[in-house]
């Protein structure tokens, strides 16, 4: 087999360390075995990573609170991770009557997949990536959609009409936030016209942040929608639904659901640190350090909107993603084309300019759109008597 | 190579197998977790076939998107673990299946897959790169922007057609929807 | 080029592997301590009802859906297709130039019609 170009420059030294011991005719295990110690890194690094923010994210939370979060464990209860862990795995597993088994244990696995697979093609550092797919971007849009199929078989397994709610309201946002933030990208490949994570690092002269603030919005917006948490973490809300989707889930099954909760924050700054704000790239410090505090940074970003917001109404939630952020979306994509086709090679100068044109528009854009559509969002009146009927959820009804 | 037709076969089997449990299985939810993962071995495939912009839009639109539509449409029926009873249009329906299945094996000798068409392969002498292995080597490295240059230059009606297709399939749902509340 | 590309999509493949076996692992994990007598498994009756707030389960667990569930999923479908189309007339702009601008408007201003449509339709509402 011939060499690795494009692989990262671990893999390839992994890949050559095996090569030189196996004989010529098992080429195909050097190949496996350097992809099974990559990938089998990659995947822990990002569990262990996950398991940390766990912790800071709920320490965090109890400063937001004024309280001071999980402190017993270890200094400043660092090793709550693995006490929740140990629990975790020894609490008895319940599976209630009338359960559709199968579907009832794959739905954990399949949420956790696209979890982590995202980070296959993302690079974490300079060279450091497990594949770069020149159709990156989209391999993470695509593996992302598969989540909400995962959702839906966890509520409908369940055989339980708490959970089945909870996962048809928990589809019908995850797949109206989706259009939104699929369309807040084009905007990011517009500019860089590739679609490989790499090539979009590369492209970024200036900060996307810069030239795409309202496809940065719209992503950030979504994503945390996406996200399931407050606030838009209907799926879940406890005062209407007990805890939607999860409520029949116990133990490990449970374990896995918030494990793949947690990774997504995670994945979502990744890919934002990736799309807005140049990657791996900045001076002096290592690339993966660098990669690591943007990740860092949009991550607290994330915490802070749920930390701050209280959670919104269905309608609210469903209104604003398609009256508000959808056709800002649109709206985004066709400024930058035009800008695009007035520069195709834009000089520093004209980005700069471009940067001032598009803060201008999405400045000037939320304000219009918030003065037009901000009523509008939702047909209730703003602060609506409480009106469940028969003890059903609200908007539950038929 | 072994390792390639390895993946070819498994995944052929896997895209039978589910795709024959989709008809067989009576719990109409569990079949159409079955055509989801049909969908996505079938995303496999491309891959293995070089056409990796069409793997993930198979993901996306289908295993991510209409898999939801097919689900949504079960939840609006109303008995779903007694299965699909059957009904007199099974044998039209079998008709319409060896009709489909024989146009398909038609189209699949007819064609000479050895041939690219000259509008598909970037850059003007099209005799010189023609169906060189170098010329398909570069359309199958990056299909994207090939795909893009097809649509938006050389077949843009239809292109433009799609769109009022999909507006067609809006309308029409909404105008169901209307009829059913009233 | 070729040769590189299945090896990245190997490497794909892998990782999807792996995705898989980390958290079967980890129920395989807490199954076997329920072997070792670590993990309890007492089920009874009431324990393994469906949780319904303590109260005794109503009726059939099946529920029928509303129908609004099912528009948002057209409209879901239908703009996701649009994008699919945004994607690589994105990543090929700058070589099509001015006229795919213009197509691509009109391609999605006609898509755009049937989002004002449903608008006005009330059904980007949820009641």
């Amino acid at each position: 087999m011939g060499p690795v170009t494009q692989a990262n420059s671990f893999y390839r030294n992994l890949y050559g360390w095996f090569d030189s011991w196996l004989p010529d005719s098992l080429d195909w295990l050097a190949y496996l075995l350097a992809a099974l110690v990559v990938v089998f890194a990659v995947a822990n690094l990002v569990l262990v990573i996950t398991i940390l923010f766990t912790w800071v994210e709920r320490r965090l939370l109890g400063r937001f609170q004024a309280r001071l979060g999980p402190n017993r464990w270890g200094p400043w209860g660092v090793l709550q991770p693995i006490a929740d862990a140990i629990k975790l795995l020894s609490k008895e597993d319940i599976r209630p009557e009338g359960v559709d088994r199968w579907v009832f244990n794959i739905a954990p696995v399949l949420l956790f997949v696209p979890a982590v697979l995202v980070f296959a093609v993302i690079p974490l550092g300079k060279n450091t990536y497990v594949a770069n797919l020149n159709i990156g971007i989209l391999f993470i849009i695509a593996v992302s959609a598969v989540s909400t199929l995962a959702i839906f078989m966890a509520g409908w397994a369940s055989g339980n009409r708490y959970s089945l709610f909870g996962a048809a309201r928990g589809v019908a946002q995850l797949i109206s936030y989706e259009v939104p933030m699929v369309l807040s990208v084009v905007g990011v490949i517009l500019l860089a016209g590739s679609l490989s994570l790499v090539d979009l690092v590369e492209a970024q002269d200036i900060p996307f942040l810069l030239l795409q603030p309202l496809g940065f919005i719209i992503f950030f917006l979504a994503s945390s929608a996406e996200m399931n948490r407050t606030p838009f973490d209907l799926v879940e809300a406890e005062s209407e639904i007990v805890a939607g989707y999860l409520t029949e889930y116990s133990g490990m099954k449970f374990g896995l659901f918030q494990l793949a909760e947690f990774a997504a924050p995670f994945g979502a700054s990744a890919i934002m640190a990736t799309l807005f704000l140049k990657g791996w790239e900045g001076p002096v410090l290592p690339s993966h350090l660098w990669f690591f505090l943007k990740v860092c940074l949009l991550w607290f970003l994330f915490l802070w909107l749920r930390a701050t917001l209280p959670r919104l109404r269905v309608d609210q939630i469903m209104g604003f993603a398609w009256k508000l952020l959808f056709p800002l979306g649109v709206l985004n994509i066709f400024v930058t084309a035009a800008e695009v086709l007035a520069w195709p090679d834009p000089s520093t100068a004209q980005l700069w300019t471009m940067a001032g044109i598009n803060w201008g528009v999405a400045i000037g854009s939320l304000v219009v759109a918030s003065r037009l559509a901000g009523n509008k969002l939702t047909s209730r009146p703003p602060l609506a008597p409480m009106h469940g009927k028969g003890g059903r959820p609200l908007g539950e009804r038929g | 190579m072994l390792s390639l037709d390895m993946a070819f076969w498994t995944m052929a089997v896997v895209t039978v197998v589910s795709a024959a449990a989709v008809v067989l299985l009576k719990d109409v939810f569990r079949a159409a977790l079955c055509l989801v993962l049909t969908f996505m071995v079938v995303a496999g495939l491309f891959v293995l076939l070089s056409a990796e912009f069409l793997a993930v839009v198979q993901v996306l639109i289908y295993a991510g998107a209409i898999s939801i539509l097919i689900i949504f449409a079960i939840m609006l029926t109303r008995d779903v673990h007694q299965g699909n009873p059957s009904n007199r249009f099974r044998y039209p329906a079998l008709v319409l299946a060896a009709l489909l299945l024989a146009a398909i094996v038609l189209v699949v000798i007819k064609t000479d897959w050895n041939q690219l068409d000259s509008r598909v392969l970037p850059g003007a002498p099209t005799e010189a790169v023609g169906a060189t292995e170098t010329g398909v080597k570069n359309v199958f490295s990056n299909t994207t922007p090939v795909i893009a240059r097809l649509l938006l230059r050389d077949f843009v009606l239809p292109f433009e057609v799609a769109s009022v297709l999909l507006l067609a399939a809006i309308l029409g749902a909404l105008a169901l929807v209307r009829e059913g509340e009233g | 080029m070729l040769e590189d590309y299945f090896r990245q999509y190997g490497l794909i493949a892998v990782f999807i592997a792996v995705a898989v076996a980390l958290p079967t692992s980890l129920l395989l994990l807490s199954w076997a301590l329920s072997l070792a007598r670590i993990r309890p498994h007492k089920p009874n009756p009431v324990k393994s009802s469906p949780y319904e707030c303590g109260m005794e389960i109503i009726g059939s667990r099946w529920v029928r859906f509303n129908f609004r569930y099912y528009t948002f999923a057209l409209l879901f479908v239908v703009f996701d297709v649009e994008t699919v189309f945004l994607y690589p007339w994105a990543v090929y702009f700058k070589q099509l130039g001015l006229f795919a601008l213009i197509e691509m408007l009109v391609f999605v201003l006609i898509l755009m019609v049937a989002w004002a449509y449903a608008w006005r339709n009330k059904a980007l509402e949820w009641r």
